[in-house]
């Protein structure tokens, strides 16, 4: 192992590898990720991988616009030999309440202004892009043909495989244990496997980022909570885009194989625990079977949990730490990290060069929580 | 032709694939399963999940007993959202 580095990223989820990839397509050298399990461990191999540019605030909004372009390309981009199966089926979103009508009102405004071209549709409407929904219950919709999802364990080989390709070092299985900080300035980084010397950290360690800040006395505001999800048989294509209620706080995909995925997550208490229960399998059927009747002759084949990162806010924590020089991160993308994946590692690429960034990202940075700079989404399951 | 062995069937798993990833450093049943697919199909591994793991040990000159297998996940059989559902009325009408 490397004993020394220009920059340790803790975490190989897709934040800490498309940093580490940016990185060394901007040229940097010696760049080093630290991985404390095998890769895929972590948020990024447990998630949904939904990408959507139908968000609430403007941050939002720019941030997924640029991601979702990245992921259009990002085969080619990152000359995968494989397929991150980006499936563009648009994401439909059902407003059941009142107060959702109005919000999504809001937000495809904002959307229209920033480029997105979402539209407000009727339930009658959205019968023409999802057939069998049912709309009992249902207000008003909003859709975007762009958004989509894609394979989250081929996105994150693409980027693991590339970084390696231009040098960077990813070490599975090494787990980081303390960071030393000398002066206020980062020294390295000590592991399971020894110490690394470097100036430069970069703290992508998803819903464990706090554990790892405390390691350089620093507070970093995100809790984990565990959300379940399950996945169908595979069966003959008949959901074109996703599927998604905020209020009713469930969302459902098919995959290009067949599968059904889909989620809920009410909220729990904090906990690294990824184990799955079965009050998610019966809520989680009864909630999926209410819009899409045809789903109850349908199997469930398997079921997991993983966690997200949550920040105060919802909102990423990207950028510079202040309190200690050389010391960055990039993490409370509070269960839509995925997504914002490709445009977090252009931007921390940027940030941790000292380059001008392509969105501006000095609203997202840690120091938000103590001036009370709060950002809300209102637009979350 | 070039000879194919498949591993796993519900999901068209070649040892041929599963070789290349090796030789490409992916050497847990965790990162293999989740690039191939290999135990993720309908069956949840029931066949394919030993063989992985017995090429596994062979490759890396491991002993199976010293391989972390993969998670068993709930729930044990394919169930029907029907079934399922059915379950929760039942107790409803007591
Ligand atoms: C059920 C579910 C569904 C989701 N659906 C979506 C979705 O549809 N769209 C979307 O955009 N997002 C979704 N998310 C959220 C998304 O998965 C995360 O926001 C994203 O993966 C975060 O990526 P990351 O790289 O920041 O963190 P991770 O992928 O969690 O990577 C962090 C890594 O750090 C490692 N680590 C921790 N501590 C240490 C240490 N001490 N030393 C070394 N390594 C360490 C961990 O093992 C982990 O692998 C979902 C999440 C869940 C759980």
């Amino acid at each position: 192992m490397n004993r020394t580095a220009e920059i340790v990223i803790i975490g190989g989820g897709i934040s800490g590898l498309a940093t580490a990839y940016n990185l060394a397509a901007k040229g940097m050298k010696d760049v080093v990720v630290l991985e404390k399990g095998y890769l895929m461990s972590g948020s990024t191999g447990r998630c949904g991988a939904g990408v959507r540019q139908q968000w609430g605030t403007e941050m939002n909004c720019l941030l997924a616009k640029a991601s979702c372009e990245i992921f259009e390309n990002l085969n080619e981009i990152l000359d995968y030999e494989g397929d991150i199966e980006f499936k563009q089926g648009g994401y439909l979103l059902m407003a059941v309440t009142e107060k959702e009508v109005e919000q999504f009102k809001k937000n495809v405004a904002l959307q229209n202004s920033l480029g997105i071209k979402s539209v407000l549709l009727t339930p009658e409407e959205a019968l023409e892009i999802v057939p069998d929904l049912n709309i009992e219950g249902i207000l008003a919709c909003a859709y975007h043909h762009k958004d989509g999802h894609a394979n989250p364990f081929h996105t994150m080989i693409a980027y693991a495989e590339a970084a390696k390709r231009l040098g960077v070092k990813i070490y599975t299985y090494t787990e980081v244990t303390g960071i030393m900080v000398e002066g206020g300035r980062i020294k390295g980084v000590n592991t399971n496997r020894g110490d690394i010397y470097t100036d430069k950290v970069l703290i992508a360690a998803g819903a464990w980022s706090r554990e790892i800040g405390a390691m350089a006395g620093v507070d970093i505001p995100v809790r984990p909570e565990r959300h379940q999800i399950l996945v169908t048989e595979p069966v003959n294509h008949r959901l074109g885009p996703m599927i998604m209620s905020f209020a009713g706080n469930i969302y459902c995909q098919q995959e290009p194989g067949g599968e059904f995925i889909m989620g809920h997550g009410p909220a729990e208490h904090e906990t690294y625990s990824v184990t799955s229960s079965w009050d998610f399998l019966e809520e989680m059927c009864r909630k999926a079977v209410r819009f899409l009747p045809y789903l109850k002759n349908i199997r469930v084949v398997r079921q997991w949990s993983g966690l997200y990162e949550i920040s105060p806010d919802a909102q990423p924590i990207l950028g510079k730490v202040p309190q200690v020089e050389g010391l960055y991160v990039a993490t409370g993308f509070s269960g839509h990290g995925f997504m914002f994946g490709p445009i977090t590692g252009v931007l921390m690429a940027e940030c941790i060069l000292g380059l001008p960034t392509t969105i501006p990202i000095d609203k997202l940075d840690l120091g938000r929580f103590e001036r009370g700079e709060l950002i809300f989404e209102p637009s979350v399951v | 032709m070039k000879s194919k062995t498949i591993v796993c069937r519900c999901e068209d798993v070649t040892l041929e694939e599963i070789e290349a990833l090796i030789e490409k450093g992916y050497t847990s049943m965790d990162e293999i399963k989740r690039i191939t697919r290999c135990g993720m199909g309908q069956c949840q591994g029931r066949t394919c999940r030993t063989l992985l793991l017995a090429e596994l040990a062979r490759a890396t000159k491991t002993h199976p007993a010293d391989i972390k297998v993969t998670t068993f996940r709930p729930p044990a059989k394919n169930v029907k959202m029907s079934v399922i559902l059915g379950g929760i009325e039942d107790e409803q009408n007591g």
